[in-house]
């Protein structure tokens, strides 16, 4: 029995158009302050990291502009933009509403990687600890950003709603209630 | 029907329970369980954390220690035991004879489990285990049809726990060496079938390769689905024929045997894939506590949703529907 594959959607052409005459470095400096962020706020992400907290990490985003290269040593994390071509120890490939999905829980790492929507080269052993680790951290990238804006936490939610609708990417994690 | 969930981290520990899971299934990260995969388990304060939440909401937990301890290292055994009755699980699940003996001793109120690395096929041997020492449940393996797992039933008091959703093991579990022979690793002592460190993926001449401990196992052209990485789904090639010399990379989905399986005694369903994401355990879990909700309540089962989260993307009934031997 062969199923219908999943339905990613790539990125909207404009947002890599858009993307393309960003600096680099300014994109690079924001997302080095919101892993950060992270960091501080879900310590055991880089715990169970392991011996991988110090390795670098290549997301490549296939349908935008440029890579991103991930150091996530916990008490320095560092996010970089190279314009493609970037050798690290592991490389996770596939359309950024795949990599955003996984971040929320939308989908699962496994059934992406038979279907091939994503794929991983390098150590193995390294994007399985990085995929279990960030899928327990339940990770919300909407909620992160709010929490780096500070008084502008409101206007950043909006922000990134109407960014969530124009683009169809998953930009938050969906509400499931408060259970404790 | 009592559906058992698996659980790899507490994230998962807790969509299970979100999403009704009745039962949940965890290790410790270490050797002493059989899913021993970087980034995946749980510390000890993991434990007492998703324990509490489970029973908060009316779950059970289930600690998974059935890997067999390495001679000289088994204490690594004895603490997880131990530290399993302290943070008050609801039952360990264990395989090996000697760790049964010690769990049946020291921690006698700690209710045992038989797992499926056991590979307990038949009543006598069900039986052996319960009255040496005390089981109360087994996990059968995956090489049983329903007739004879009804067969079991008629001949046992130990409840039966059967996998209906995952992946699937070739032959009797615990007693598999493909891994260890290409790795070097054993998947019965280290908890690590196809360890992802000796795993490679690499696109040569437009198809996606996989290998394990450096052995070429499968090579899927565009298109197809990336290949399984353990050498019982690989595609061999001899002479001028090539086929899956094991068994096809599919995954077991008994979703709609659910009915002949309660028929047949079964105790409680069991979900595979403690290596898989939180968003596939709360998915797979509410599929089949509406399958055995709508069983009990007299309605027709639902129609499956879960296969593209098959491992491999296909699905069988395994043995349950056996027409091979």
């Amino acid at each position: 029995m062969q199923p219908a594959p999943l339905a990613i959607r790539t990125a909207p052409p404009l947002l890599a158009i858009a993307l393309r005459p960003l600096p680099l470095p300014l994109l690079s400096a924001a997302l080095t302050a919101l892993t950060r962020s992270v960091a501080a706020r879900h310590p055991s992400l880089f715990r169970r990291l392991g011996p991988y907290s110090t390795a670098r990490f290549v997301l490549d985003p296939t349908d935008l502009p440029f890579v991103i290269c991930l150091l996530p040593d916990a008490a320095k994390p560092q996010v970089a933009l190279h314009r493609r071509a970037q050798q690290g120890d592991t490389k996770i490939a596939g359309p950024l509403a795949a990599l955003l999905g996984l971040v929320h829980g939308a989908f699962d790492g496994d059934a992406l990687f038979f279907s091939r929507d994503l794929v991983i080269e390098g150590n193995t052993e390294a994007a399985l600890a990085l995929r279990n680790a960030i899928d327990d951290a339940e990770l919300d990238i909407g909620a992160e950003l709010q929490a780096l804006s500070g008084p502008f936490a409101g206007v950043m939610g909006q922000a990134i709603s109407v960014a969530q609708a124009r683009t169809g990417l998953c930009l938050t994690r969906p509400d499931q209630g408060e259970w404790i | 029907m009592e559906i058992v969930c698996p659980a790899g981290t507490p994230a998962s520990l807790r969509a299970a329970v979100k999403a009704g899971a009745h039962t949940i299934y965890c290790g410790f990260a270490d050797e002493t369980n059989a899913r021993n995969f970087p980034g995946l388990n749980f510390d000890r304060a993991e434990m007492r954390d998703g324990i509490a939440f489970a029973h908060r909401h009316g779950a059970k937990v289930l600690i998974a220690i059935n890997t067999f301890p390495r001679a000289g290292a088994e204490a690594i055994w004895h603490s997880a035991i131990s530290d399993a009755a302290t943070l008050e699980a609801d039952a360990v699940i264990l395989a090996d004879l000697g760790l049964l003996d010690h769990a049946a001793q020291k921690h006698p109120g700690l209710r045992r489990h038989l797992s499926v690395q056991a590979a307990a096929a038949n009543a006598d041997m069900i039986n052996f285990y319960a009255a040496t020492f005390g089981v109360k449940r087994v996990v059968l393996p995956r090489v049983l049809s329903v007739p004879e797992i009804a067969a079991i039933n008629a001949e046992t008091k130990v409840e039966t726990e059967v996998f209906v959703f995952g992946g699937l093991c070739v032959m009797a579990e615990g007693r598999c060496s493909l891994s260890s022979y290409a790795t070097g690793k054993s998947p019965n002592m280290y908890g690590v079938c196809s360890p992802p460190s000796h795993v490679d993926y690499r696109e040569e001449a437009g198809e996606l390769k996989a290998r394990l401990g450096g052995y070429l196992i499968h090579s899927a052209a565009k298109g197809e689905p990336a290949p399984y990485p353990t050498l019982c789904k690989g595609c061999f090639t001899a002479g001028d024929q090539s086929g899956y010399l094991f068994e096809d990379p599919v995954s077991l989905n008994a979703e709609q045997l659910i009915p002949q399986l309660q028929k047949a005694g079964v105790t409680a369903l069991k979900i595979e894939g403690r290596q898989r994401s939180a968003s596939y355990v709360a998915q797979v879990v509410q599929n089949f506590r509406a399958a055995v909700d709508a069983l009990a309540a007299g309605r027709p089962m639902p129609a499956g949703l879960l296969a593209r989260l098959s491992e491999g993307q296909a699905s069988t009934t395994g043995a349950y529907k056996k027409t091979w031997r």
